[in-house]
């Protein structure tokens, strides 16, 4: 114990305590723990990255440390923060902040991301992502909340855009202006989850491809996709939910080919929380979608090497 | 960047969309509020119901993922049931998952249904307990050894820190075989402990161990992790229960690995 | 009334020696060991550890997934369906079984 400790403080202004693994390009699945051994033992998933959920890793020890830790001298790792409620209007919470921080510091991730959403009010916790009017109030509060957590975690997070079921009656711009002024403002970068833009599309009745063309590609760091299920309305119309526990949908594969075909190959992770399958049905979805990535890496070099001649 | 200064009053109208999104959140009487609405002025009761459904079903499944021994016993229909109830009236505080579920034992205890079965708030204060090993800070426990490279006339001086995953349920009831007998895979038949329990919940290294402590031992236990000397606790706990075997108690903590090796450094 | 029996440094040494002595045959037991031990009603096992069920109980995670569960509703309280209470028969002739009520809260 003693020597790691002063292993660490030494490795701080010398270097890591982790490889320097490379995400650019590569496709991702959530990291559960009872995929762990399946992982370590599949000599076909050597290539790829894994997002944990940050409050999984807020206790003090214990098994999911001893796991991510695993995962981490193999892998990249993708450190998605849930529970800032970054689009609430209350003050963050600065002991969660600190333990965010003190993830980072920890395990060197390669993305660090969070949400357009807020889940705590005065001191509940509803543990959920709940949604938030786009107003002018909101988009300078929201920005206040980006700049605070950056300048705390010394680096640009990546803003997740939401799924929602209901609007906001005083809204007063659309989600695309409303995420694209928030980065001009605070210069943090996004994580697109393209299920999300499908499933907020269908519910809200708009163009996925109009808010694609709306939305700021150029900064996009990671996506994400994911699998919904199909719910009805009050007026019997479909309904999407987020739901994270079936295969990515056709539809959604098809919009993220579009964006990699336009952006290039950006990480990007399958998310699966919920009737977690084993972990070959996990890894089939993330090497189809570095399918996607590869071929479209093709074509962006081809393209990279006829400008330069 | 903007100072946090200029955020004053002016800007402050427009900011007070929780308060009317979240008491409909967890009272299902409590109407759609009227900050939201479907597109195009399509009605938005089965949408926010969504977001009902989010809060109250994922909480539910935390306490349901906390407290499995507990939901093995009662059944799933119950379980959700009695675990709705207290989602209700104490949702978490903090946003680390992990913690929810403190008020559980308690709440149990005083929930109607469940008042034939009283010893279920004691495999559920068990069940947290593991937990909150699960989660504790690692640190090596002080092996045996330890004990004798110390001088004979030194031992009874000795004062013992507790391994940060140590805990302590004191039960009326044989909560441990219970907690033990549904946490286990395979059927649970009769149960035939008679005594009360008390259990000692330890993770020396990465396995949460859950054990029954012997007679007596719980006040030697408790005495000495509020820093009594090993002679003064070993006293106490022989004068408070005549069936106290030390030697017993001494193996049932150091196989445990309840205490933590001297001079540790905590990450 | 003492509420403190004297511990000798001898009868301290000698219980610890006792104690670290054993060490060899305490281990930890699997969780098929302690449902054996259990069975044969060893009830004074009290070294009795369970370990191996980490995997299914790891406690509860975060999501930032909607769920597509519906059970948000209910304050009724119909039935209780098999828990292992209607088949654990306990001391004292107490079965645990929770009385099947029947009836629903006002909503």
């Amino acid at each position: 114990m003693a020597k790691l400790a002063i292993h660490a403080d030494r490795g701080a202004s010398e270097g890591s305590r982790f490889p320097a693994h490379r995400i650019d390009g590569l496709a991702g699945t959530s990291f559960k723990h009872q995929h762990l051994t399946s992982i370590l033992d599949d000599e076909a998933s050597n290539r790829g990255f894994f997002e944990v959920h940050a409050e999984n890793y807020m206790g003090e020890g214990g098994p999911p440390h001893a796991a991510l830790t695993r995962i981490r001298q193999d892998y990249p790792v993708s450190l998605h923060g849930v529970c800032m409620s970054i689009g609430g209007p209350q003050p963050l919470d600065k002991a969660h902040l600190g333990r965010f921080a003190g993830l980072i510091e920890r395990y060197e991730p390669a993305l660090v991301s969070e949400h357009l959403a807020w889940s705590t009010h005065e001191t509940t916790y509803y543990n959920d992502l709940l949604p938030l009017p786009y107003t002018e109030a909101t988009l300078q509060r929201v920005g206040d909340h980006i700049d605070e957590v950056q300048e705390r975690i010394r680096r640009p997070i990546l803003l997740e855009n939401p799924s929602t079921y209901v609007l906001f009656r005083e809204s007063m711009m659309g989600e695309t202006a409303f995420i694209r002024e928030l980065v001009r403002r605070t210069g943090c970068r996004l994580l697109l989850d393209i299920n999300n833009v499908f499933v907020s599309a269908t519910n809200h009745g708009f163009s996925a491809l109009e808010y694609l063309a709306d939305y700021p590609l150029e900064h996009v760091g990671e996506i994400h996709l994911a699998g919904h299920a199909e719910q009805e309305d009050d007026e019997g119309d479909l309904l999407l939910i987020d739901s994270h526990d079936a295969p990515v949908a056709d539809a959604v594969w098809t919009l993220f080919d579009i964006v990699i075909g336009r952006c290039g190959p950006i990480p990007t992770l399958i998310e699966w929380d919920s009737a977690i399958p084993d972990w070959p049905v996990l890894e089939a979805e993330a090497i189809a979608a570095q399918a996607i990535l590869d071929r479209h890496a093709g074509a962006f070099l081809r393209e990279k090497s006829y400008a330069r001649r | 960047m903007r100072a946090a200064e200029s955020i004053s009053g002016d800007v402050a109208d427009g900011l007070d969309y929780p308060t009317g999104f979240v008491p409909a959140l967890l009272d299902p009487g409590c109407a759609t509020p009227a900050l939201v609405a479907g597109p195009r002025g399509k009605a938005a009761d089965k949408r926010f119901n969504v977001y009902r459904n989010n809060v109250t079903v994922s909480l539910i499944e935390a306490l349901a993922a906390a407290f499995p021994a507990t939901m093995r016993i009662t059944g799933e229909t119950f379980f959700r049931a009695m675990a709705r109830f207290h989602v209700r009236e104490t949702p978490p505080v903090s946003p680390l998952l992990f913690e929810y579920g403190r008020d559980f034992p308690a709440f149990i205890e005083r929930y109607e249904h469940a008042r034939s079965m009283p010893w279920l708030a004691d495999v559920a204060r068990v069940e947290r307990a593991w937990l909150d090993a699960y989660h504790a800070a690692d640190a090596p426990a002080l092996p045996p050894h330890a004990l004798t490279s110390l001088p004979p006339d030194a031992l009874g001086d000795v004062v013992f820190e507790a391994h940060p995953s140590t805990r302590m349920v004191r039960s009326a009831y044989p909560a441990v075989t219970i907690f033990a007998a549904n946490r286990a895979s395979g059927p649970v038949g009769r149960i035939e402990a008679t005594e009360p329990e008390n259990a000692l919940v330890t993770r020396p290294a990465l396995e949460v161990e859950v054990r029954r402590l012997p007679p007596g031992a719980d006040v030697f236990l408790g005495s000495l992790l509020s820093g009594e000397p090993l002679a003064s606790a070993a006293g106490t706990a022989s004068a408070r229960c005549p069936e106290f075997d030390l030697a017993t108690a001494i193996v049932v903590m150091l196989e445990a690995g309840a205490f933590a090796a001297p001079g540790r450094m905590r990450r | 009334m003492s509420t403190k029996s004297t511990i000798s440094a001898a009868m301290l040494a000698s219980a610890v020696a006792a104690a670290v002595s054993s060490f060899a045959i305490a281990a930890p037991l699997s969780e098929a060991e302690v449902k054996a031990a259990m069975d044969a009603g060893k009830e004074k096992c009290f070294g009795v550890a369970l370990k191996g069920q980490n995997d299914c109980a790891a406690g509860p995670g975060t999501t930032c997934q909607a769920t597509s569960t519906v059970d948000y509703q209910g304050n009724a309280w119909k039935f209780v369906d098999g828990g292992t209470c209607t088949t654990m028969q306990l001391p004292d002739g107490r079965k645990g079984s929770p009385e099947p009520l029947s009836r629903d809260l006002p909503s």
